[in-house]
């Protein structure tokens, strides 16, 4: 499992990717939500003008490129090929295509695209890629568009194509001569399209780099049935999920007798998911238990009244042989172990590893570099920190859900998914239909944060409208979502660093752990900055189902290695942001080793940025408790100070600053809301955020024993501050949410005087 | 089984259910308001949060045969086009992330602004801590709250 790290953050050479997708038509071509008719969602804010609009909206639309539209009366439709999650795609990246378009964002409405990996991409969202791996095809698209607009109205006008001139969605020329895009549309929709197509100079952005209200807000202001658990049809019915009650334990027996009877209930049975023998096509097919029993009927209260109603036998796993194929096509065969986990035994496993104790196999060497081993012998002192962090669960404010409308010779499956391109192939093989027979709707997601990569929950539903031959949407409780997640792993990290006796750091060496995968990324920050560098890993198979939480590995990474460097500052008698921007000079300058994953300039300018905007180390601020870390991942640069307080007994964050550098900024204000949102996270996880486990089972089910970060202790302000280059851009979903948790280690020791080492920090507060 | 005639968005509708049924499934599997979400099912999200009358009240553990007379607003029942300040704040302010709590975030702001029309920080963080955002838009949804105060 220790590709899968690496894996979401280059998703976009996956074989998943689009690329050789199979042709494919919708058998709906609308794509209507609940409620009937096209969500459309507006770029301008207007109050009640937006609903006069959409009542009054065209029906003529002429086609330019896959992804725009145009009417007579020149609205522009831009259609998003991604899936939004709140990362607020459906804003950005119409933006990209209206730029070149060189249209007038006011007349702008986007549309959520349909499943097409032919003419949308690969469409997913996920490892911060949707910016970086559609920049240059959405310009183009813009731009190709615009081509095709002037070369009709050339054509109109029988003048030369180079004499047209575009603005704000006019085409003109010198003659005194103009017309709208709309006039031009039919006339350009008859022209092939262009390819080679010059883009405009960044310095000539208009819409891009200027920051554009949410499309969809007005929508969720109002109510609008945007989301999956939102959606319905008629003779529609809902169906919930009883699953084993501990990780290690399976279905033995069940009696419905007394549940079937209950008003409202149509059927009340047992399915697996996959069937004996089936090979599990990678890290899409993650489910957490294989056989269930599903609970369907009219309403949602009187299902959940049914379920209750069950009784329920359980057994034993026991040891599990799973086949896989891996993403290269490789097939990998997987013990999973019928060990029924406590996290104090957990525990005391990683403790083994992380020490040697344990009789496995060694710890597997991912980077070395000079001579650790001596280095380590030779130093005058060695500094040895352990750092622990637990499962996490995503606590998507939306729980899981999906609809499926399976038909014997088609399909409709509608609901929040991350990338439905990854689950297509595995509802072909569930449903025996061809991927033409399978619509597949991506409704916006009430939050994501990896969880919906993996879409169980979509195979789940369509099992069950398979079974039952009727339109139904699956709903998972807040506990169903909640103890048996799909978690961030739990990690341990043991770093060791050796001085020499000038106080120089000589050597570094990481050694990361985890169940079931280890956090490590070797070729990043300070690899290439130290001579004698090692970094190995080991990892404990477990039957409790793991897979990607923002930023994989980092969230955890940043927390250990920034706290860890401060140490090594202070023990270097060096200012924090002194000692890395000193390393990272050394790997501009003279780098150790050739695979350094990171930029050490654009490392350094974040750092340098944030020393600005803080007024790190100025006078005025001396008597603040004050963190700073900075990390790099999913190619962007973050770093973050954080001014704590003590409050009532606890520590408070206040106040941050936040440096970032992810290229050209696309909508700066939406851009200032994720590292917000990123920065109010890491808080909340790092104080607070644990999913333990006993006998298999979660201890937390619900927010009143999961504790996650609210409005009064959310920081009083956030100063953010961008980079300003003219870098191709990159998603800011995952970079600026690991140094967080480190920045605010490091503001605990100014706080409190104590280092912590083990999250969720607040566990260790008496009043916490 | 019963029959209830209530008084939501200032319509009376008439719902055949479970007297145990809460608030949030009548508005969203009977009443097709889906705008009220579903978040924890035990009052600690927020994200099922309507207006009893007035007052900000999480539908999720409220059953139907409590309401009697009451009169119920839900986010469909605010504004249906988004003219409500609150509304209006949390747009200029480009609040939302995903989305998904926002409305009940919505519901709890609008009715601590009624009864306190100029509510201090400590007042705004009392009356919204019950709201879970998952995305972390607090700042934003203080600053949107401040704006409609005048």
């Amino acid at each position: 499992m220790d590709n899968t790290n690496n894996y979401i953050e280059n998703l976009e050479n996956s074989p998943s990717g689009g690329k050789g997708a199979p042709s494919r038509r919708s058998f709906l071509k609308s794509s209507a939500l609940a409620g009937g008719g096209l969500m459309l969602s507006f770029s301008w804010f207007a109050e009640a003008k937006a609903a006069e609009k959409i009542a009054n909206l065209p029906e003529t639309w002429s086609e330019l490129t896959g992804y725009i539209k145009i009417t007579p009366e020149n609205v522009i439709k831009i259609f998003c090929p991604n899936p939004e999650f709140g990362q607020n795609v459906m804003t950005s990246l119409p933006m990209m295509v209206a730029e070149e378009l060189d249209c007038d964002w006011g007349n702008v409405v986007v549309e959520m695209g349909t499943h097409d990996n032919v003419k949308f991409g690969p469409q997913f969202s996920g490892g911060s890629n949707s910016i970086k791996m559609y920049w240059k095809p959405l310009r183009n698209a813009g731009a190709a568009a615009r081509q095709m607009l002037m070369e009709a109205t050339a054509q109109t006008w029988g003048v030369s194509v180079g004499e047209i001139t575009t603005k704000a969605g006019v085409l003109s020329h010198s003659s005194g001569k103009s017309a709208t895009y709309g006039e031009m549309a039919a006339k350009a929709a008859t022209i092939t399209v262009p390819k080679n197509v010059k883009l405009k100079a960044i310095k000539d952005f208009t819409i891009i780099s200027n920051s554009q209200k949410n499309t969809e807000g007005l929508k969720v202001v109002t109510g609008k049935p945007l989301f999956g658990i939102d959606y319905k049809v008629d003779g529609m019915l809902i169906a919930m999920i009883q699953h084993p009650p501990a990780f290690g334990m399976k279905l033995k027996s069940f009696d419905a007798t007394a549940a079937k009877k209950m008003p409202g209930i149509k059927d009340i049975f047992s399915f697996k998911l996959f069937d004996e023998g089936y090979e599990l096509s990678g890290f899409a097919d993650t489910r957490t238990f294989n056989e269930m029993v599903a609970i369907v009927g009219k309403t949602t209260w009187e299902v959940m009244n049914a379920r209750k109603k069950i009784n329920f036998q359980w057994e034993a796993t026991g040891e599990v042989k799973e086949i896989s194929k891996g993403w290269r096509g490789e097939k990998i065969e997987t013990t999973v172990p019928a060990r029924i986990e406590s996290t104090a035994n957990q525990l005391e496993m990683m403790a083994e590893f992380a020490d040697g104790r344990h009789p496995a196999k060694p710890a597997k060497q991912l980077r070395k570099d000079g001579d650790p081993e001596a280095a380590f012998k030779n130093a005058a002192q060695v500094i040895e920190r352990t750092y622990n962090a637990p499962f996490l669960a995503h606590n998507c404010m939306e729980p899981m859900n999906f609809f499926a409308h399976v038909q014997d010779d088609k399909a409709l499956v509608a609901g929040p998914l991350q990338g439905p391109a990854w689950m297509e192939p595995t509802l072909m093989k569930l449903l025996n239909l061809p991927a033409d027979k399978i619509e597949i709707q991506m409704t916006r997601m009430g939050g994501g944060f990896g969880r919906r990569a993996y879409g169980s929950y979509a195979f789940e539903a369509a099992r069950i409208s398979q079974k039952l031959k009727a339109p139904i949407k699956l709903i998972y409780t807040r506990e169903d979502d909640m103890t048996y997640g799909i978690y961030r792993p739990m990690y341990t990290a043991t770093y060791r660093a050796a001085l020499d006796a000038n106080k120089n750091l000589i050597g570094f060496h990481v050694t990361g752990g985890g169940i079931p995968e280890n956090p490590i990324h070797a070729n990043r920050f300070p690899a290439g900055c130290i001579d004698n560098y090692l970094a190995d890993s080991w990892e404990i198979p477990t039957n409790i189902t793991v897979g990607f939480f923002r930023a994989p590995g980092s969230n955890f990474n940043a927390a250990a290695e920034q706290s860890f460097l401060d140490e090594v500052a202070a023990a270097m008698g060096k200012d924090p942001i002194e000692m890395r921007l000193d390393l990272l000079k050394r790997a501009k300058e003279n780098p150790v080793g050739k695979n350094n994953d990171y930029d050490a300039s654009r490392y350094a300018g974040v750092l340098e940025l944030l020393k600005e905007k803080s007024g790190w180390g100025k006078p005025e601020n001396a008597g603040k408790k004050r963190g700073v870390a900075a990390y790099f991942c999913h190619a962007a640069y973050a770093g973050h100070v954080v001014d704590m307080v003590m409050r009532d007994g606890l520590p408070y964050v206040e106040h941050v600053t936040s440096a970032v550098d992810c290229g050209v900024i696309i909508n700066p204000d939406a851009a200032r809301n994720m590292v917000e949102g990123a920065v109010v996270d890491g808080i909340g996880q790092s104080f607070y955020g644990a999913l333990t486990h006993k006998n298999g089972a979660a201890e937390q089910s619900n927010f009143h024993n999961y504790r996650m970060i609210r409005h009064n202790e959310a920081p009083k302000k956030i100063d953010v501050h961008f980079v300003q280059n003219e870098i191709d851009p990159t998603g800011l979903g995952e970079p600026p949410f690991p140094p967080v948790f480190g920045a605010v280690a490091n503001a605990l020791f100014k706080t409190t005087g104590k280092r912590y080492y083990n999250q969720p920090f607040t566990k260790e507060f008496s009043n916490s | 089984m019963a029959k209830y005639s209530l008084k939501i968005n200032g319509k009376t509708q008439q719902v055949d259910a479970d007297p145990s049924t809460p608030m949030l499934w009548v508005l969203r599997d009977h009443l097709n308001l889906p705008g009220t979400k579903y978040g924890c099912g035990m009052a600690q999200c927020g994200a099922c949060t309507i207006h009893l009358d007035g007052n900000a009240t999480r539908s999720c553990v409220l059953p139907v045969s409590a309401i009697g007379k009451s009169a119920i607003t839900t986010i469909e029942g605010l504004s249906a086009s988004g003219t409500h300040p609150v509304q209006k704040a949390w747009l200029e302010h480009d609040v939302a992330q995903c989305g998904y709590c926002q409305t009940g975030q919505i519901m709890s702001a609008a009715a601590l602004l009624k009864s306190n029309p100029k509510p201090s920080d400590a007042d705004i963080d009392a009356a919204m801590s019950g709201n879970i955002c998952r995305c972390g838009t607090y700042l934003r949804i203080k600053e949107a709250i401040k704006a409609v105060a005048p």
